[in-house]
């Protein structure tokens, strides 16, 4: 396996980079420092560079393995079992909805699509007039936003959609629907189309290639293949973290056991694991809201096929959205949608498109062919989406249950409508609603009356999710949250989360850059109060 | 059996079993270990692989048989990289298909080895749709596992139009 791209990882690692593999430990491991951080995705890696440049020593633990460009080979095949949690097929509670998330160093920002947006206004003044966040408005959160786009190269993209995303914005701009284009986290981007597979050539600004590079070059140590347990929390205290070390697979734990030490310990595995850790720690809960609402931007999607080759597996992901349909009513009104499209590669598309035998393989043999356009589900502003409810198995590992209701579903058939109305505008000769019961149908008309009809069921009409957020939300009253403004744990004095976790709704767009910029704030407000010094600003290097 | 009682009958057995399973889970809480599919397993779903992708099989004996181990293989595979939780879940699944009277009642298959396409087709589509939720989400595993591992291999590429990645990043 050679790659001719330079691998920053491997590099990183011949200079002496303190990493250790807790697959390979033959004995058990102690380790003490100033801040344990566990999770190596968007929270965990901003954290840990801030950390670092302020002269905290930082231990980073990482239930994934390290893997790096070198790896990266563009293969469904390999790329779901290694880097995503669960081999890409985690559920929900009743299997109605797919969750993908990342499980490797760098998380879901090593396998996300790259689209970057800021918190929308709207979102941001819910959390304002409803939880008390006044600290989480436009004007105080620009200069965090603005530092973690320099520090992740987050602008505009200058090259032309692929025809996946440009089908979109033509579709839209026929019906009169507005439209945008996505900024992303790249530098000398190849426009491949592999995002979601790991980057092989370090183009894409993740967590993997900036952040956890700079902290494990200031002295930070990671440990990767260590699933961290549970706190040991005593006089409203986290005396110590105990993790077990994983199989070299990741499936099981082999025996060694790892006890960590610290004087802060941060939480930042991702929504879903976050609390759970903490539900396993049994971590204070007065008022039971420790892994509820949690949020999915539950996922419907519409596959249409054109005259012309889509080839949606070729270039970059996502470049074009539409926000129209987050704006047409208030924010908890009917449930909004956004738009964007989804890259097609052949497992991923197989699984996802309903059906079997002949009629299945009539589809993907038009696979080039194909467009595919998906809605996320702003969830969380109404009484209709409150979330799901993390639950732990008698194993201890982690399911949400999230119950798809009357409102979700009604959103669910308008965006498919939506949907079908622009692939149809955009020259499509067929739409095929991802749901067991729909047809590929040929006009508008027909995909209208359909859809119309269809029954909006769990596990009849697909769902699936990119971005979970919340389980540990905050809030100024310590009634309606476990975490305060800051991201400190109700009742824990030196625990902090900092992740979406901490989001007491969905975001209402990709959520990635709402993760960097806001836990930049926390974490620079964390380096503040445990050095008595100015924050370090990261800079891209 | 007509539809009917064929339907009344697969439900009334899945809820003794779901209820049975649930009592003896209270008793003895599961014990969580690596699945390997046995040759039971192994048979359904090299019986189920044509019926899930279509008529994309070659029709020649010998690379038909080669085909059908390879993604026999890649769904044991995937299996195992599932968390053991969800190893479990399959194991069960594997475990009801293959049971004479569960595999008679919920299945409707008689023996896998010899079902017809139509048998297994009507398999498919009764647990597509059926009232019961745990049938409906076996469907769906069986049809990400087989489908997964079907595209999963670049064999499959060329009939379906896709080129792969770019081949200098990926060798």
């Amino acid at each position: 396996m050679t790659s001719p791209i330079p691998d920053p990882l491997a590099a990183g690692l011949a200079s002496g980079w303190k990493v250790v593999d807790a697959s390979a430990l033959d004995k058990d491991l102690t380790l003490d420092a100033d801040v344990v951080i566990v999770g190596s995705g968007a929270g965990g890696g901003v954290t840990a560079e801030i950390l670092s440049l302020a002269g905290l020593r930082v231990v980073i633990v990482e239930e994934g393995a390290l893997r790096s460009s070198r790896d990266f080979k563009m293969r469904e095949a390999d790329a779901y079992p290694q880097l995503y949690q669960e081999s890409a097929a985690r559920k929900s509670k009743d299997k109605a909805i797919n969750i993908l998330q990342g499980r490797t160093v760098g998380g879901s920002t090593t396998v996300n699509w790259t689209s970057s947006f800021r918190t929308p206004p709207d979102t941001l003044s819910w959390w304002q007039n409803r939880y008390g966040l006044k600290d989480y408005n436009v004007a105080a959160l620009a200069p965090w936003f603005q530092m973690m786009e320099e520090r992740l190269h987050i602008v505009d993209w200058p090259t032309p959609p692929n025809a996946n995303n440009g089908l979109l914005g033509e579709g839209a701009q026929k019906l009169g629907i507005s439209f945008g284009h996505i900024r992303r986290n790249v530098n000398g981007c190849w426009n491949l189309g592999y995002c979601g597979m790991g980057c092989p050539t370090n183009a894409k600004q993740s967590m993997l290639v900036t952040t956890i590079p700079s902290a494990l070059s200031h002295g930070a140590t990671l440990l990767t293949r260590a699933r961290a347990e549970r706190f040991a929390l005593q006089n409203g205290r986290a005396e110590r973290l105990d993790c077990s070390a994983l199989t070299a697979d990741g499936i099981e734990t082999n025996g060694r056991r790892i006890t960590l030490k610290a004087r802060h310990f941060v939480v930042a595995g991702g929504a879903i694991n976050s609390p759970a850790l903490l539900m396993r720690s049994g971590a204070p809960d007065p008022h039971g809201l420790l892994g509820k609402r949690t949020f999915l931007h539950p996922v419907v999607v519409s596959a249409a096929t054109y005259p012309q080759p889509v080839e949606a597996y070729s270039g970059a992901p996502q470049t074009v959205y539409s926000d129209h349909f987050l704006h047409t009513g208030p924010v908890d009104g009917p449930i909004g949608y956004k738009l964007e499209v989804a890259p097609m590669h052949p497992l991923i598309s197989a699984t996802t498109m309903a059906g079997f035998g002949a009629a299945h393989a009539a589809l993907l043999h038009k696979y080039p062919h194909v467009q595919g356009m998906l809605a996320l589900l702003r969830d969380g502003f109404h009484d209709g989406a409150q979330g799901g409810a993390v639950e732990l198995r008698s194993d201890g590992s982690p399911v949400v249950d999230y119950p798809l209701t009357d409102y979700v579903w009604d959103g669910a058939r308008r965006a498919l409508l939506t949907m079908a109305e622009i692939q149809f505008a955009a020259g499509a000769n067929g739409v095929s609603p991802v749901h067991e019961l729909a047809q590929t149908y040929t006009s508008w008309n027909e995909a209208r009356q359909a859809i119309s009809a269809l029954p909006m069921q769990k596990l009849i009409t697909r769902v699936v999710s990119a971005h979970v957020m919340g389980g540990c939300m905050m809030s100024a009253d310590d009634r309606n949250g476990v975490t305060d403004p800051k991201g400190r744990y109700h009742g824990v004095t030196n625990l902090s989360v900092h992740d979406g976790s901490l989001f007491p709704t969905s975001i209402g767009a990709n959520p990635q850059l709402s993760i960097y910029g806001i836990v930049a704030r926390l974490a620079s407000g964390l380096a503040e109060d445990l050095t008595g010094r100015p924050a370090p600003r990261p800079v891209a290097a | 059996m007509q539809r009917r009682s064929f339907l009344k009958a697969g439900l009334l057995g899945a809820l003794a079993l779901a209820a049975g399973g649930a009592v003896y889970r209270q008793l003895h809480p599961p014990i969580l270990q690596r699945y390997a599919m046995d040759d039971n397993a192994r048979t359904i779903v090299a019986a189920l692989v044509p019926a899930i992708v279509g008529p994309v099989l070659p029709q020649d004996t010998a690379q038909r048989k080669a085909v059908l181990d390879g993604a026999v293989d890649r769904v044991a595979g995937a299996i195992a990289g599932l968390p053991l939780p969800t190893q479990k879940e399959v194991a069960d699944l594997f475990a009801l298909l293959s049971l004479a009277p569960t595999r008679h009642l919920l299945a409707g298959i008689r023996n896998w080895r010899e079902a017809t396409p139509e048998e297994l087709a009507d398999f498919l589509q009764s647990w597509r749709t059926h009232r019961l939720g745990l049938l409906q989400t076996a469907y769906h595993a069986l049809h990400d596992l087989v489908l997964g591992a079907w595209y999963a291999d670049p064999v499959s590429w060329a009939a379906i139009g896709y080129p792969g990645p770019l081949k200098e990043l990926s060798a």
